[in-house]
């Protein structure tokens, strides 16, 4: 019982760093219909801006902070380079270049950073298990993920539904023409949501680097998987992608802790430990073909 | 015939012909030139064009941006390898299987994937290529993520697949008759279904033509040469590794078809030499004008891919003249 809820709440540590990529890349589509294939490189740049700034300033959470602004002016750089270029374009378009994107900063990654992973220390005051219950220990530093990861959602959902440029997010994901006419200054809206968008993903791989490692590539498996979750959850629509995330980071987590054991009745033991992380990610595009079966425009997308 | 020779006086069409005139003595050329290195890439060219043959059909001619076409080599590629695996490593056997395979998974994934439109279409490929390459990770017995060496097909009597001459013209002749094929497809009733569904899918429905079920039949084509060229790839490295369809090496495919020139014949196959000249000749140009820049090629090349997206969508085939057709 235990097991599972810690089972559980990793889970939801997963779900909540997949929203973060995910919500950045739903507004992107949603409002602007742009297909950012490099945005899982906006998740790697922020985790290595991050290991620098933490290794000059020798604070975790300093280095974490400033590495926020910078992933912003990183974001803002390509979108005024590039992106800007590509809105008016085909989805085809749109994929072709920021495929091109992605080769082109991971490879200046590895010129500037060289080939080898990084790794980021968990800071000292979380390096210690927090009791989540009497008598059920939690390592502190995943709670650490859960509690800013859910408050970001939470400022997220306040920002989209209470704000002005909240309310000029969603005038733009259902009509980016008409806002457009009435006088709103989209190019300032776009770079800024497009900047909001690599700062969550910024913040995302930061906070996971601890956990994994910082490492070339280490946003491309997880942008498919983000690439995923707006997609099940309706492409432009926050909510969808906050639950998607919820029900793949459960899919992934719970697959990994509870399939080799079930295997385990049937198949040798390496092949069951081999075949289990397979069989929950086969889970998660499962699921999304389902959904989009059920449901072509996901489950909160907007039909057309 | 007459079209073919009065084709041949166009620039598109002398271009055309000196390179499938290279490509066909190319085991001649490199062993007179001792350069038997060049062999196995021009043997990965040729395979890899039949691929981008067999996706143009449904991305170049159809609009329909598959974005998980790297799956049919996995497919392909696996079901030649797992029947070699348990010993049946007779030619005759492993090929039909495979194409039957591919033919099959495109036929159900093409069911489901039809459905959606325009970028769930895209990410609907891509899951279903992932869940593929997924497979293929978990499939312990079969070497899992680190892949598994098998021996080449053998077709006793006719060909020797080990020789690498035979080998390579086994995958020109392919190639030629993909070509073939996909002429003939481009241009009947059924391909010019195709492309007016590209143009105009609610026209083309209103004409009463049943879109989608044609659609399904491109797709499964295209899906059926994916698998030959899967069966292909398995042979040439002796080798099946779940890195043989990452999703990476699906958007590889879209860059040379858009690279080459989408929805032309020879697109794809000029697509596919110009992405491996590049790969090849970059870096040592890199490395002349800095020494050790050339490791760091796609620092370069990720911004040609930006510009040739935002400029150059005609692709390679556009640079050699206007087109009639």
């Amino acid at each position: 019982m235990e097991y599972l809820l810690l089972q559980v709440l990793n889970g939801v540590q997963l779900g909540l760093l997949m929203f973060l990529l995910a919500a950045g890349l739903t507004l992107t589509l949603g409002i602007m219909d742009l297909v950012n294939l490099a945005h899982g490189s906006l998740y790697m740049i922020g985790a290595y801006i991050a290991w620098t700034l933490i290794g000059v300033t020798d604070s975790f959470v300093l280095g974490a902070l400033l590495a926020l602004p910078a992933t912003f002016l990183v974001g803002v750089a390509v979108e005024i380079v590039v992106i800007r270029r590509l809105y008016a374009r085909d989805h085809l378009t749109q994929v072709l270049a920021t495929f091109g994107l992605i080769l082109f900063f991971n490879e200046l990654v590895r010129a500037l950073w060289g080939p080898g992973g990084k790794s980021i220390a968990v800071p000292t005051f979380l390096n210690r298990t927090i009791e989540i219950l009497p008598g059920v220990p939690y390592p502190a530093y995943r709670f650490a993920i859960i509690v800013v990861g859910a408050a970001v959602a939470i400022l997220l959902a306040w920002l989209v539904a209470r704000t002005r440029l909240g309310m000029l997010i969603r005038a733009g994901a259902s009509n980016r023409r008409m806002i457009g006419a009435l006088g709103v200054n989209i190019e300032l809206l776009f770079s800024l949501v497009f900047g909001l968008g690599a700062v969550f993903a910024g913040l995302a791989g930061l906070m996971a680097a601890p956990i994994a490692s910082v490492r070339i590539g280490m946003g491309d498996d997880i942008l498919i998987l983000a690439l995923v979750i707006i997609v099940i959850g309706g492409i432009g629509s926050i909510k969808g992608a906050f639950i998607a995330a919820m029900v793949v980071g459960q899919i992934d987590i719970v697959g990994r802790a509870f399939l080799p054991d079930m295997l385990k009745t049937f198949m040798s033991s390496s092949a069951a430990s081999s075949a289990a992380p397979a069989i929950s990610q086969v889970l998660v595009y499962v699921l999304m073909a389902a959904v989009l079966v059920w449901r072509p425009t996901g489950l909160f997308g907007q039909r057309t | 015939m007459r079209d073919l020779l009065s084709s041949l006086r166009t620039p598109r069409g002398i271009a055309t012909a000196l390179i499938l005139l290279v490509l066909a003595a190319l085991p001649l050329l490199t062993q007179a030139f001792d350069q038997r290195y060049l062999l196995s890439i021009g043997t990965r060219i040729v395979i890899w064009s039949i691929a981008a043959v067999s996706l143009n059909m449904i991305l170049g001619y159809g609009g329909l941006v598959s974005f998980g076409h790297a799956m049919f080599f996995g497919v392909g590629g696996y079901a030649v390898g797992i029947l070699s695996a348990h010993g049946v490593s007779s030619g005759w056997i492993q090929w039909p299987v495979a194409l039957l395979a591919a033919t099959a998974w495109a036929a159900l994934i093409g069911a489901l994937s039809l459905r959606t439109r325009g970028l769930y279409f895209i990410m609907i490929t891509l899951a279903f290529a992932q869940l593929v390459y997924y497979v293929g990770s978990g499939l312990e017995a079969y070497g899992g993520d680190d892949g598994l060496n098998i021996s080449r097909s053998r077709f006793p009597g006719l060909i020797d697949l080990r020789d690498k001459a035979n080998f390579y013209w086994l995958c020109f002749a392919l190639l030629c008759a993909s070509l073939w094929f996909c002429n003939r497809y481009a241009n009947s009733r059924f391909g010019l279904v195709i492309r007016g569904a590209k143009s105009n899918e609610l026209r083309m429905t209103a004409l009463g033509f049943p879109v989608f079920r044609y659609r399904l039949a491109a797709f499964t084509i295209s899906g059926a040469f994916g698998g030959l060229a899967g069966i292909l790839l398995a042979n040439e490295g002796a080798y099946i590794s779940p890195a043989m369809m990452s999703w990476v090496k699906s958007g590889d495919l879209i860059v040379i078809i858009v690279l080459g020139g989408m929805g032309t014949l020879f697109g794809p196959l000029y697509g596919t030499i110009a992405f491996f000249v590049l790969e090849e000749a970059l870096p040592p140009i890199l490395n002349l004008a800095h020494k050790g820049w050339g490791e760091y090629w796609m620092i370069v090349f990720g911004p040609l891919l930006v510009l040739i997206a935002l400029y150059a969508r005609g692709g390679i085939d556009s640079l050699l003249g206007r087109r009639h057709d």
